[in-house]
């Protein structure tokens, strides 16, 4: 096909579509570094006057930011493992099986992907006070599974959709009892795509925020209530210091799981 | 195995994560409408009072006040950013689809980064990337097209709601577009590759290829950034201005305001919020599926 000024204009076009895509999604990240890593940052100067990595390891050093880091990375984590254990079940039976009231039981499921946690914690926030649980770990793990549990079954779903039960069949007829089938035959097929699901679930309550404050009834600070009461009175600096402290673990994870899945693809893709 | 005891070990298997979410979605419901009649309160009226929702819909009140306008700023917000949302991921997807040049590693590298990062964080890094004296602004006066920051025109914390319409496009787009993605990218191929044998130019391998095959994805994550955008809040309360607030901002508010009339004021326009979200995304689907039985 010739060159003509049609193709020109196309191509011009989805250069300038990369571009932009790229300014957008790299730029906001871009300004974060730019002033967690500088003091004496003055409008007009477009580099800062100096570098320094003071802000962020004074954020790691203060013991609030220290125990509000640990707060959350025991809610993300118990909320991750208590989101597979309850949507492992869940899933297996909604992609393997067709049974009368599985379209409810999806419609039940995935009722707080539409409703705003914003209106569940709220209506919560009294239930969980009877309870006694208000203001604990407990309570805020239990609150955020509600919006966890559909996003980790949602990404178990594509899991078990592509998941072929005669491979345990076939090794329960050879004798394998249902734990060692579970071990050696299921687990290592469904492996990739657990993973994937528990990067889901620790991403959606590790970014929690409404949530957390209904319900942690400022007794339970995660990182997100620390980051936000920062908001509201901290300069720059050590704000951008905290939310890139906050940001840098799932960005870590994100990025290590796409390289690991794309490493899958390119190997499988290698096998004739 | 019969196939009543089948389903009763579905049902069996579904429990677990059923009751917690069942259980806690419908106890919210339940505590919210008592609530929101004025009932379950610290300060224990237990007559059920309708003067809540009498307050938001004749706009008297310290909140009721700003129902109305809150309505229309949630709306314009939310309608506003799932549309460009949508636009966007359209424009994006047709040209990282493109079976020429498909999706480089960097690329999809970045658009899974942009999924990582919290609502939060994001909003804080579009605010140091686009306030009067931000990044952005440094690079206008590096060009000498502005002086000093007021020159600047202002992009978050703005009355029209810009940033906060910003931040949704800027975070909803990858998602939509990862969506698309991986529709494409499991049956876009071989579509494409007939239609242009068979004579269909660029224009027309996307109009009749490339949006009839992410359309419905498209359309479901669509409305899921409706539902996201309508009631989250800590991004209108980052980069928003105290007038006009959006629903979300307003029910927090009163519902963690020390006096606890406001409590009742707080929670019904929580649920306002859902029923709104679930009337707009019901509507969607049923417009969308009048529309696959119109070509059909």
């Amino acid at each position: 096909m010739p060159d003509t000024i049609d193709t020109y204009v196309r191509r011009a076009a989805a250069l300038l579509v990369r571009v932009i895509l790229g300014a957008v999604l790299l730029g906001p990240i871009l300004a974060l570094m730019l002033y967690a890593s500088s003091t004496h940052w003055f409008f007009p100067h477009l580099v800062p006057d100096a570098w320094t990595f003071a802000p962020l390891l004074r954020q790691l050093g203060d013991p609030r930011t220290r125990a509000a880091l640990g707060t959350s990375l025991l809610t993300a984590g118990i909320t991750t493992s208590s989101a597979l254990l309850l949507g492992l079940p869940a899933a297996r039976v909604l992609g393997l099986r067709t049974f009368r009231g599985r379209s409810l039981a999806l419609l039940v499921l995935f009722l707080p992907n539409i409703v705003p946690p914003l209106a569940i914690g709220m209506g919560l926030n009294v239930l969980l006070l009877r309870l006694g649980l208000a203001g604990s770990v407990t309570g805020v793990v239990l609150v955020h599974l509600v919006p966890v549990l559909p996003y980790t079954i949602l990404a178990l779903l594509g899991v078990f959709a592509r998941h072929d039960e005669g491979y345990e069949l076939q090794a329960r007829t050879l004798g394998a009892s249902p734990r060692q089938v579970w071990l050696h035959v299921a687990l290592p097929l469904l492996w990739p795509g657990l993973a994937v699901a528990a990067l889901f679930a620790f991403l959606v309550s590790w970014s929690q925020y409404v949530l957390t404050l209904l319900v942690g009834g400022g007794r339970v600070i995660t990182l997100p209530i620390l980051l936000f009461a920062a908001v509201s009175g901290g300069n720059p600096t050590s704000i951008a210091g905290l939310a890139l402290l906050f940001a840098a673990p799932p960005a870590v994870a994100i990025a290590l799981a796409v390289r690991a899945l794309a490493a899958g693809r390119l190997s499988a893709r290698g096998v004739p | 195995m019969t196939r009543a005891r089948q389903t009763f070990g579905a049902w069996l298997a579904l429990a677990p994560a059923l009751a917690v979410v069942g259980l806690m979605v419908g106890a919210s419901l339940a505590y919210g409408v008592a609530q929101s009649l004025g009932l379950l309160a610290i300060i224990g009226t237990d007559q059920p009072s309708l003067a809540a929702y009498r307050d938001l819909l004749g706009g008297t009140g310290p909140a009721g006040r700003e129902f109305w306008p809150a309505l229309g700023f949630s709306l314009w917000i939310s309608l506003a950013s799932t549309g460009l949302s949508a636009l966007g991921a359209l424009l994006v997807a047709a040209v990282l689809g493109s079976r020429r040049r498909p999706a480089d590693g960097a690329t999809l590298l970045m658009l899974n980064l942009n999924l990582a990062f919290p609502h939060l964080v994001w909003a804080v890094a579009l605010g140091l990337l686009l306030a009067q004296s931000g990044l952005l602004a440094r690079f206008a006066a590096a060009l000498g097209l502005i002086s000093a920051p007021a020159e600047f025109p202002v992009l978050v914390r703005d009355r029209d709601g810009l940033g906060i319409i910003l931040h949704y496009v800027s975070k909803e787009v990858p998602f939509l577009v990862l969506l698309a993605l991986a529709v494409l990218r499991t049956q876009g191929a071989e579509y494409d590759l007939v239609a242009e044998n068979l004579g269909a130019d660029g224009w027309q391998r996307v109009r009749y290829v490339t949006l009839p095959l992410v359309l419905p994805a498209l359309a479901a994550g669509s409305a899921l950034v409706f539902a996201f955008s309508f009631g989250a809040y800590e991004v209108p309360a980052l980069l928003g201005v105290r007038y006009p607030r959006t629903l979300a901002v307003l029910a927090l508010e009163a519902f963690a305001n020390p006096d606890l009339r406001q409590r009742a004021t707080g929670m019904a326009i929580g649920l306002v919020i859902g029923l709104v979200t679930l009337a707009v995304v019901g509507l969607g689907r049923a417009w969308q599926r009048l529309g696959v039985h119109h070509d059909a």
